[in-house]
């Protein structure tokens, strides 16, 4: 059911884990399979600069999570932004239909971390997000 | 690697002896057994035998067993065909919320077509309550159906007192018993079932076969109609290699019972001790009512989809009750019926063994287990948050 690409990702992740001094940090769930990830950042020039994830769920979210601390490593914070569900499952070599959700959550936590990371620099509180998986 | 099967409840290899007795009827006795020749009524004396050895595995009579193509289709024939059938006495049918869907989606379609349903609910172990059972009963209620082993978590149900129950109250009562037979005790007379769904694939018999029991005298209407093969209840050229292996399948289950149940028993119970020495780790279902061959537990902080990715690329294959790979994505509808909450739910990971299975195996996925654990929980943003809160 999964693409090669999304096997390699799911049994051998990049980037896992936390940044304790991370610039933006983006917490996500998908309220309908329980799925909740939560993406680390540190900025530096507008850059990213490092990038890391935990992931609670299934072998997309986790393959997503992966790929997508990969494509953001090194990007301006505005090109990051732009990441979106489809490069994400486009990426892997495709996705399940009914596992495109998974590449929302991935997409949903990096914009989430950017936007924390934009909040804090303003003072604001960090919001967490809630992903509905339905399509966009 | 090594290869370790432990998902004999999806489906089962098929045994030699049951393999030996099928293959003369692919290719030495062939013929059809409606037709009058030779090779034609030797075909349809080995459906008769067949018949008689399901038949004797649950304590039937022959003519009581209906050849079907699958247990899902029994349970359709079972739900559907006593619902047409009886529509005049009631439209009320009786159920519980974790049957297996071929009943479920059954009973959502007899709404469809105006029956009425009452999903009973099971306490935390997943067991229905006889009391519930008998407090749904109302006069239009036609049938009351509940499986007699869960598929998912293995819990027993006490059919013996529904079907009291039911017999009080003159409603027909059916069980799947799908997962049941060869691992636990059934008898239609005994337990006062009145129709009973069972499947070759899940006792050593290719897929493609299973049987409806149907007591003598409960008015049921036939789905499928042609040549009135089945005494009418089930037309089509009968699946004579398939329904053969069923026969000898179930004579197996009856003769080895005692000897392939202990053995379960010993290699569930192994497994379940070691498994819940790792951390955080539920058993789901009941602790002693349960299948001989079904261990159910779920791993919190972690999802099941993963779990058994993981566990697939050590040899080791089993299954989940987390949808995730399925167009819902609800946790399994029968661990939410036992309260669960989602997360635990969608961390479940279900371990069903058969009689081929060894205590070697065993030792390998307990060597196994906990490694891939570990390493999905280090992977899981819940599970720091759980270790702060609880240090
Ligand atoms: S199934 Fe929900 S994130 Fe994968």
């Amino acid at each position: 059911m999964y693409s090669p690409k999304v096997m390699q990702h799911f049994s051998n992740p990049q980037n896992v884990g936390e940044i304790s001094d991370a610039d933006g940090v983006g917490e996500v769930g998908n309220p309908v399979c329980g799925d909740m990830m939560t993406i680390y950042i540190k900025v530096k020039d507008n850059v990213i600069t490092d990038i890391k994830f935990k992931t609670f769920g299934c072998a997309a979210a986790i393959a997503t999570s992966s790929i997508i601390t990969t494509m953001a490593k090194g990007m301006t914070l505005e090109d990051a932004e732009k990441i979106g569900r489809k490069d994400v499952a486009d990426e892997l070599g495709g996705l399940p239909p009914q596992k495109m959700h998974c590449s929302n959550l991935a997409a949903d936590g990096l914009k989430l971390a950017i936007e924390n990371y934009r909040r804090k620099l303003q003072g604001l509180p960090p919001k967490s997000g809630v992903t509905s998986g339905e399509e966009r | 690697m090594k290869k370790v099967y432990l998902d004999n409840s999806a489906t089962t290899r098929v045994s030699q002896e049951v393999l030996d007795a099928m293959l003369p009827f692919f290719t030495e006795t062939y013929g059809n057994p409606s037709s009058l020749h030779t090779m034609g009524q030797e075909a349809s004396a080995a459906v008769q035998k067949a018949r008689e050895q399901v038949a004797r595995a649950i304590g039937a009579d022959a003519e009581e067993i209906i050849f079907t193509s699958c247990g899902t289709e029994a349970d359709n024939l079972a739900l559907v065909g006593t619902a047409y059938a009886n529509r005049k006495k009631g439209n009320h049918i009786i159920t519980s919320s974790i049957e297996h869907p071929a009943i479920l989606r059954t009973c959502e379609f007899l709404e469809k077509e105006g029956f009425r349903v009452t999903y009973l609910p099971v306490d935390r172990y997943g067991m229905v309550s006889p009391a519930d059972v008998e407090a749904a009963i109302r006069p239009e209620t036609t049938l009351i159906s509940v499986m007699a082993v869960n598929n998912e978590i293995g819990t027993i149900q006490p059919v013996r007192e529904i079907g009291r129950i039911a017999k009080e109250h003159n409603v027909y009562f059916h069980s799947d018993a799908v997962q049941a037979v060869g691992k636990v005790p059934i008898n239609v007379k005994k337990d006062d079932i009145d129709m009973l769904s069972l499947s070759g694939h899940k006792i050593h018999a290719p897929k493609g076969v299973g049987a409806l029991y149907v007591k003598k005298g409960t008015r049921i209407q036939a789905l499928i109609h042609g040549g009135g093969q089945e005494r009418n209840m089930k037309s089509g050229t009968e699946n004579v290699p398939g329904i053969v292996g069923l026969g000898q399948a179930c004579e197996a289950a009856i003769r080895d019972f005692d000897k392939n149940t202990a053995h379960m028993k010993r290699l569930r119970d192994k497994l379940i001790e070691g498994l819940l020495k790792i951390d955080r780790v539920r058993l789901n279902g009941h602790p002693t009512i349960r299948s001989p061959n079904n261990v159910n537990v779920s791993f919190s902080f972690i999802e099941g989809e993963s779990l058994v990715l993981f566990l697939d690329m050590s040899g080791i294959e089993a299954s989940t009750g987390s949808a995730c790979s399925s167009k819902n994505l609800k946790a399994s509808h029968v661990l939410l019926a036992c309260g669960l909450p989602p997360e635990e739910a969608h961390g479940s990971l279900r371990l069903t063994n058969c009689a081929f299975n060894t205590e070697d195996e065993i030792d390998y996925v307990l060597e196994t287990l906990p490694g891939i654990v570990d390493r999905l929980r280090a992977m899981s943003p819940l599970y720091k948050e759980a270790a702060r809160t609880t240090t």
